[in-house]
């Protein structure tokens, strides 16, 4: 296992911190004039999603997670767990619910999506910036009717409910941005 | 083709630091201090504990001989004090290894001084004076603050950092919600104040004008004089702006005896906490032997001092090429 000192951390440098796999977000050398230098370390716990900032005398080191990100195609919920198939080696992987956490609102079957791995283990699943998916239920909108801040709720496929236009009807395909959850475009098919 | 090859700054940073050193030049050609250079190439190199030290080879082969790069001038500049140069300064490069971040470089641009007959009060009017003087065209300051450590320090955490409580500092770092500090520091008074006064103090230093920050714990003494009033300190002055370190200046001590000594306890410090061998400086002894004129001295990172000029964040914005794009 590799071991990184810290004027080795930079973001997206993944490592171990009290036995649990981490992300380094940003990373501050501070040196007082003379003096112990520090780095002090903005770190993303991969299992909790938290960030907690942590110091580290400069020349400290922390082993390296191995985790990796890696690109998959999503096929089916079993109930208890979700699938996923590495599309090279067609590996599968099953992924319980914590681990797909949020995501799981934005997969539909077939998508690719990146399933973290930590020590060949899901550990989260990310869904592509943007998916398109067909909305199954909303109400007709009323030509004209600009109120409730020119939108209405509309429910997707996955499950997942966005705000869309007044114009955008239920059968109708849409591009949604899944980091805000926002209302892209339309679909032409 | 490689997209780093261009510089790491924008022409208009080069622009600057030209017309910054011609200011620095004009200043000190004014006041009679005269402009030295001294090897960067060296036989021995700075004890500090806490510095990383860049090493080369000279000669080929049996003869080959280990140098160092400096980390910065002040032994050869106190060789020439010895010597009778009078006053003196410096703009040179200077290395230290491993210190690369937002506000560092390896290799950075110094400007040291000496000034013969002055004592640390009379080097913070003249530190005053050359700041407002090169900042007075790109920044509206008010003037330039003195404090002592004790007092920033007291007036920021509550902590007096010249008695240590063991007890008191770490309840001030719980608070702070950084509990490792415990096994960073332990029981080290030393680590405690570099600690807390790095993460704590120093960020709210200096926002709208310079401080200068004087009267340094004793066992922060490094090259400066024990105070005559309060032996618990010592004739040392930082400079701070936006919380950035700008300089560190002593009035400095000529006792050859009691340089050799804390030369010897610092390689000492480096040889327990595992650091990289340090050929002490016998000609820096001997030169303070012979003696040093009565003087204070300091040195100011000039690539920061730009940063504050120009209103860059990052030290990069300032240099030709960074370590990444050398």
């Amino acid at each position: 296992m590799a071991i990184y000192s810290t004027n080795e951390f930079k973001s997206g440098l993944k490592v171990m911190l009290d036995n649990d796999p981490c992300a380094i977000i940003e990373n501050e050398f501070v040196k007082p004039g003379k003096g112990q230098a520090f780095n002090r370390v903005k770190i993303r716990n991969l299992k909790t999603g938290r960030v907690i900032e942590r110091t580290f005398k400069s020349g400290d080191s922390l082993e390296s997670a191995d985790v990796v990100d890696v690109e998959m195609q999503y096929l089916y919920n079993d109930g208890e767990y979700r699938h996923f198939m590495t599309p090279e080696s067609f590996e599968q992987y099953q992924c319980d619910a914590k681990a797909v956490g949020d995501a799981s609102k934005w997969l539909k079957d077939q998508d690719m999506c990146t399933v973290t791995l930590w020590n060949d283990a899901p550990l989260a699943v990310t869904p592509n910036n943007f998916v398109e998916l067909t909305i199954v239920e909303t109400d007709p909108g009323v030509r004209g009717d600009t109120s409730g801040g020119g939108g209405k709720p509309a429910t997707l496929d996955t499950g997942a409910v966005v705000r869309v236009p007044l114009f955008v009807q239920q059968g109708e395909m849409i591009k949604v941005d899944t980091r805000t959850g926002e209302y892209i475009s339309r679909v032409k098919e | 083709m490689l997209s780093d090859w261009q510089p790491s700054c924008h022409i208009d940073a080069l622009r600057l630091r030209a017309e910054v050193l011609h200011k620095i030049r004009g200043f000190f050609l004014a006041r009679g201090v005269l402009e030295v250079e001294t090897p960067l190439l060296g036989h021995s190199c700075g004890t500090d504990p806490h510095l990383g030290l860049f090493t080369t080879t000279y000669g080929y082969g049996a003869q080959a001989d280990t140098l160092f790069l400096q980390t910065s001038p002040e032994f050869a500049m106190k060789r020439l004090l010895c010597a009778g140069s009078g006053s003196i300064y410096q703009i040179c490069k200077a290395f230290r290894n491993g210190e690369s971040g937002r506000f560092h470089n390896p290799e950075f641009t110094l400007l040291e001084w000496y000034r013969v007959g002055y004592n640390l009060g009379d080097l913070m009017t003249e530190v005053a004076d050359l700041l407002e003087y090169l900042c007075a065209s790109f920044l509206s300051l008010k003037t330039t603050k003195r404090l002592s450590y004790q007092d920033v320090f007291f007036s920021t955490t509550g902590l007096d950092p010249l008695t240590f409580s063991y007890e008191q500092y770490y309840a001030f770092a719980l608070k702070q919600h950084q509990p490792e500090a415990l096994s960073l520091c332990g029981d080290e008074h030393g680590l405690w104040l570099d600690f807390i006064f790095s993460h704590y103090v120093q960020p709210t230093l200096g926002q709208s004008e310079f401080y200068l920050v004087y009267g340094y714990p004793a066992i922060q003494s490094s090259l400066a004089r024990i105070n005559q009033d309060n032996p618990e300190t010592v004739d040392r002055v930082e400079v701070f702006f936006r919380g950035v370190e700008l300089g560190n200046g002593y009035y400095e001590l000529q006792d050859a005896q009691e340089q050799s000594q804390r030369f010897d306890a610092e390689i000492q410090t480096r040889a327990v906490t595992g650091r990289q061998l340090v050929v002490k400086d016998d000609r820096l002894v001997s030169a303070l032997e012979h003696g040093l004129p009565e003087c204070a001295g300091i040195a100011i990172g000039l690539d920061r001092l730009l940063m504050i000029l120009s209103h860059h964040t990052k030290i990069e914005d300032v240099l030709s090429f960074s370590i990444d794009r050398a």
